[in-house]
């Protein structure tokens, strides 16, 4: 459904030249929920951009439906934008129209008759539970209220595609959630395909089905959602994971782990769990199996859409032999075991 | 004072209003257009033209720079051509126009300039055309910002027609000054002074209602 080919984007200020967006690309099928989580600075406003042509790419090529739109003229380019739903992280709503009317402004600019517009904005209103408030100003509403205004707009023209700009990057955690849900209803009922940005795993966790990671320009990494929740491939996918599940050692131990090891420590590790091996007693077994201590500095279980996700900070306690048989015995049920570092024996 | 001289005050004021008016007005249809023109050929604009926007932008420096005192003069060939006459308000018009013009387009400009970005991109992604965007997302955005600059344009051209009077202008401004000042009657000099007051504090307290009930944010 959208598909970007080999685009790249360059901003030329004088003589400096800064690249945006290096090779991109990105292939989004009919009705999924993809999204593109990266740092600020990364590039994801620019890649956004380039799927409607707020910004021209520099190079490839953007195709949308089944249409080229980066060979389009201008015209062209306005009725195929008609297609393209956005939303934004500051809403960008009319101040001087009400809600109605904002609703209704696209299907202005197709020229649509009174009429025809409010037999499309009434229903619409009613699906972002918006339709006591038609005459009410911006001014007047909430942040998530604003959001589903805007979500209405992008829809009035029914759209076989969303755009979502940091949508609610600006929400506080509770109204975030509640767009989400709205994001992932109107994905379902209308089966209209979503491509989001944003530097919030949570987004993403909640109604992403695929991920992008985007680093300085760069799409470096494409994965499932629970994939890339369960064994991302990339240094910075672990460091988005691990800030999201607050999964990091405690800081006095950092301070004690030496990289190497020798006669007098012992590892300690990440573990990463997911499908059978979270309701398996593995701790307990490999405690028995191998003769080993396990003590477990910190764990959390998740739960990412339909998939479980168990991870634990833990430390092994034996000899070097059994500490090697201990992770040979964790890899081979499944796990994801990372060695964080050695610590020396308080005995 | 003698009813004459309440006649003349009278007459004075029309004419002023008539100068404000006019000049206000003409400024009003071709500097408010001016102002979108600068603000849209922008760089990164909706209808980017940098060469154009430069041109246009040194026109009006040119036009914000020259003093009135001094324009009036300068373009008398021209406000003769114009109306066919240098001297009398219709004559004192032409000058106060011309000089309104860019004031106008600038004060507009900076009031589009104070817009947030993000709605002319919103409109963009929905595919709206650049006229489109001018008609249905700056000006009705910018109103109460545009109804502004036309209230300070007023004020300063009510300050400015008083300087008509040196070219036989007419208005308060010259009755100030030949009667007032020339023939030392203060109480002349007051009156004017004091309807120019009130004059301006009328178009001022105007726009700000007008402000007032554009203003959604």
């Amino acid at each position: 459904m959208i598909e970007l080919i080999n685009v790249s984007k360059t901003y030329t200020n004088g003589s400096q030249v800064t690249q945006a967006l290096k090779n991109a690309n990105l292939h989004v099928p009919r009705g999924a929920i993809h999204g593109v989580i990266g740092l600020s600075g990364a590039g994801k406003s620019t890649l956004i951009r380039c799927v409607n042509l707020l910004e021209r790419p520099t190079e490839g090529n953007v195709v949308v439906d089944g249409q080229d739109i980066t060979r389009l003229k201008d015209d062209q380019l306005n009725k195929a934008r008609h297609r393209i739903g956005m939303i934004f992280q500051h809403f960008n709503l009319l101040t001087t129209r009400n809600v109605f009317d904002n609703v209704a402004f696209p299907l202005e600019l197709t020229g649509l008759s009174r009429q025809a517009i409010k037999s499309r904005v009434e229903p619409l209103l009613k699906l972002v539970g918006l339709a006591d408030k038609a005459r009410q100003f911006p001014a007047q509403l909430s942040g998530g209220q604003k959001q589903r205004v805007a979500i209405a707009r992008a829809l009035a023209n029914e759209p076989a595609v969303l755009l979502c700009d940091e949508a609610t990057s600006a929400l506080d955690p509770q109204t975030t959630t509640s767009i989400l849900e709205l994001l992932r209803d109107i994905n379902q009922t209308l089966g209209i395909t979503i491509l989001l940005i944003t530097h919030e795993m949570e987004v993403v966790k909640s109604i992403c089905h695929r991920v992008s990671l985007i680093s300085a320009g760069e799409l470096v990494e494409d994965a499932e959602v629970g994939d890339f929740f369960t064994s991302p491939r990339t240094q910075l996918g672990r460091d988005f994971l691990n800030d999201f599940l607050e999964l990091t050692p405690p800081k006095e131990l950092v301070e004690r782990l030496q990289p190497s090891p020798d006669a007098h420590t012992h590892p300690v590790v990440r573990l990463t769990f997911s499908g059978d091996a979270v309701s398996t007693p593995l701790i307990s077994r490999l405690a028995r199996e191998c003769s080993v201590d396990v003590s477990i500095l910190q764990a959390k279980v998740e739960s990412i859409q339909e998939r479980t996700l168990g991870l634990m900070i833990a430390e092994l306690v034996g000899d070097k032999q059994q500490t090697h048989q201990a992770i040979t015995y964790l890899e081979s049920h499944q796990l994801d075991v990372e060695v964080l570092g050695h610590v020396q024996r308080n005995d | 004072m003698s009813s004459a001289m309440i006649d003349l005050i009278f007459h004075a004021t029309l004419d002023t209003l008539y100068m404000v008016a006019i000049s206000g007005l003409i400024a009003t249809l071709l500097g408010v257009p001016l102002g979108i023109m600068l603000y849209v050929t922008r760089p990164r604009q909706i209808l980017a033209r940098p060469v154009l926007n430069q041109v246009l932008g040194i026109i009006t420096n040119i036009g914000r720079s020259i003093p009135f005192i001094i324009l009036m003069v300068a373009i008398t060939p021209f406000t003769r051509m114009l109306v066919g006459t240098s001297i009398g308000i219709n004559a004192a018009a032409v000058p106060l126009t011309i000089a309104a013009i860019p004031f106008v387009a600038r004060l507009v400009e900076g009031a589009l300039n104070e817009l947030s970005p993000g709605l002319v991109e919103a409109a963009q992604a929905m595919g709206a055309t650049p006229w489109q965007i001018i008609c249905k997302v700056l000006l009705p955005e910018a109103r109460g910002g545009i109804i502004t600059a036309l209230t300070v344009t007023l004020v300063t051209l009510v300050s400015y027609s008083a300087m008509a009077g040196a070219v036989g202008g007419g208005g308060l401004g010259d009755l100030g000054i030949r009667y007032g000042y020339n023939r030392f009657m203060p109480e002349i000099m007051l009156v004017t002074v004091i309807i120019l007051v009130v004059m301006v504090q009328g178009f001022q307290s105007l726009g700000d209602y007008l402000v007032r009930k554009s203003d959604r944010k």
